[in-house]
């Protein structure tokens, strides 16, 4: 379990670089705008949900990536986590970190 | 011309009260957009398209109601534990924040050689690009009993909340204990798949409160529940025994209103004391109008990069109106998804910038099988290059294992988070 999880940490520290060199922020930015409908505009959330804005990028990763493990149990975003790809992932990360809380 | 536009809009949104503060509104230089209808999918793309072109892009909204009322939750109002007002935002933040002109009226025609819209108030709007998004309306020539003198005044199809869902309820609430609630629900496509089967839980709640003698006759056109199935069946024999019926291959061919009674294609003809006949639907009226439904002249099919009409150039269809891609459901989440990928594609368009060419969103949707417990169904849907429609991604989505209550406070969460995503 250790091991799984420090190398799914390596896994996504070498996709941080990945997906900033190849995609364009402004795609990028229609993708995490999808997730805005609960998680509120560019991330900042209405009551009652987890605002994505400001938080940090690898926190973010680590949890999508163990809700598309099924290591973190969940009412939705195992399923919905389940139709991005790591680098997809780990580029809605970074959108969400680099706006205002 | 120019000088008569301007003069008649100015004073449209003068005598509203409409206009105000930081953004700029008309009279600008920028390129235009006209967005038709102010639901989940035409008020999110008038504000994206704010935000993502920085203002530049001057976004016009017509919309004939006063406020926005949603339809999701709009099934609690029936049953009693929400108010109408709890469901009803008004449009003036998209003003205030956003500088979107909004316009009360109705688009009469489109002009999309001269691209310009006609509205019923008399003004004329020129665009460099036009989005339609009027969500559906009802066939009604399915139902020529329906065309009868008071007919919709007292069948209610509560399909767009507002008035007929208050209508309703008060049908409801009037129904003696011991009475039948009938409602009919159309062959899909139609809005909101899950959204009858919802309402029938919704009644049913109510009258094991108030009327326990009561039953909810559910006559559905389709071969089985369209979505949700047995989460919903689960409901209806285990919360609702007694209560619920559900009889499928039930397809209404008229309604006689003066004695509430339903007339089927094969089946006996059914009265009750309180009908909801759901009609068959199609694209709203002006994009039908306007020539843009394509696909059996009923819903109206688009470039799923950019949400443009592959019938007119400059003018994009989006929410309900749409022929919609394998799996994708007419639903407000999938609407609201459709405003953010037409407003960026329009952005691109109109700076020159290069469209997305790999859109991916996801679906939500959210069930109250009571006034708290929830089931959910959701998706994931991306582009694939090859086909060019929205194809749902491999192994994600789902369904909630069994109603509960933590999804009942993020289906609430879910209603203020859309709300303000799409209006505020």
């Amino acid at each position: 379990m250790k091991i799984q999880h420090a190398l799914t940490a390596a896994a996504w520290v070498c996709l941080s670089g990945l997906a900033q060199a190849q995609v364009d922020p402004l795609h990028v930015r229609s993708w995490a705008a999808s997730c805005a409908a609960c998680h509120g505009t560019d991330g900042r959330a209405q009551p009652g949900m987890e605002s994505l804005a400001g938080a940090n990028k690898d926190d973010m990763v680590k949890k999508m990536l163990d809700f598309k493990a099924g290591r973190k149990p969940a009412t939705i975003m195992h399923q919905l986590s389940k139709g991005y790809s790591d680098e997809q992932i780990v580029a809605i990360a970074g959108y969400f970190a680099a706006q205002k809380k | 011309m120019q000088r008569r536009h301007f003069l008649q809009t100015g004073s449209a949104l003068g005598a509203m009260g409409l206009v105000s503060g930081c953004a700029t509104v008309g009279g600008g230089s920028g390129p235009k957009v006209v967005v038709i209808g102010g639901g989940y999918a035409g008020a999110t793309a008038a504000k994206y398209l704010r935000m993502w072109s920085e203002h530049k892009i001057q976004v016009t909204l017509v919309e004939p109601n006063d406020a926005f009322i949603s339809c999701p939750i709009s099934n609690l109002v029936i049953g009693g534990s929400k108010t109408i007002n709890e469901i009803t935002t008004p449009y003036d933040n998209l003003t205030k924040r956003h500088g979107v002109q909004i316009i009360k009226d109705r688009v009469n025609t489109i002009d999309a050689d001269k691209r310009i819209v006609k509205l019923a108030g008399g003004t004329e709007l020129s665009y460099d690009r036009l989005i339609v998004s009027p969500g559906v309306d009802f066939m009604w020539e399915t139902l020529p009993g329906m065309a009868k003198a008071d007919a919709k005044d007292k069948v209610m199809h509560a399909w767009k909340a507002g008035v007929q869902t208050l209508t309703l309820r008060k049908q409801l609430e009037a129904m003696p204990d011991g009475g039948v609630f009938a409602m009919s629900i159309p062959l899909a496509p139609y809005r909101c798949p899950p959204g009858p089967y919802e309402r029938a839980c919704q009644v049913a709640e109510y009258f094991t409160k108030a009327k326990p003698k009561s039953k909810v006759l559910i006559l559905d056109a389709n071969d089985d529940v369209t979505s949700k199935g047995p989460l919903f069946k689960k409901a209806w024999a285990e919360r609702y025994k007694g209560i619920v019926e559900y009889r499928a291959k039930h397809r209404v061919t008229d309604v006689d209103a003066s004695t509430n009674t339903l007339k089927f294609e094969f089946n006996d003809d059914i009265k009750a004391n309180v009908l909801n006949v759901i009609p068959e639907m199609r694209a709203g009226d002006i994009a039908v109008n306007a020539g843009l439904a394509t696909a059996n002249k009923r819903w109206c099919e688009v470039d799923f990069l950019t949400f443009e009409s592959k019938a007119a150039k400059n003018v994009h269809v989006l929410g309900d109106s749409i022929q919609i891609a394998p799996g994708m459901p007419k639903s407000g989440h999938m609407a609201n998804q459709h405003g953010k990928t037409c407003a960026a594609a329009v952005v691109a368009l109109l700076m020159g910038k290069q469209v997305n060419p790999a859109p991916i969103y996801n679906n939500t949707c959210y069930s109250f099988v009571s006034s708290e417990d929830v089931v959910h169904v959701s998706s994931v849907h991306r582009y694939d290059a090859d086909k060019k429609t929205m194809l749902t991604v491999p192994g994600s989505g789902g369904v909630s294992s069994a109603a509960n209550e933590l999804e009942g406070r993020y289906a609430h969460a879910w209603a203020r988070n859309i709300w303000a995503d799409t209006l505020a």
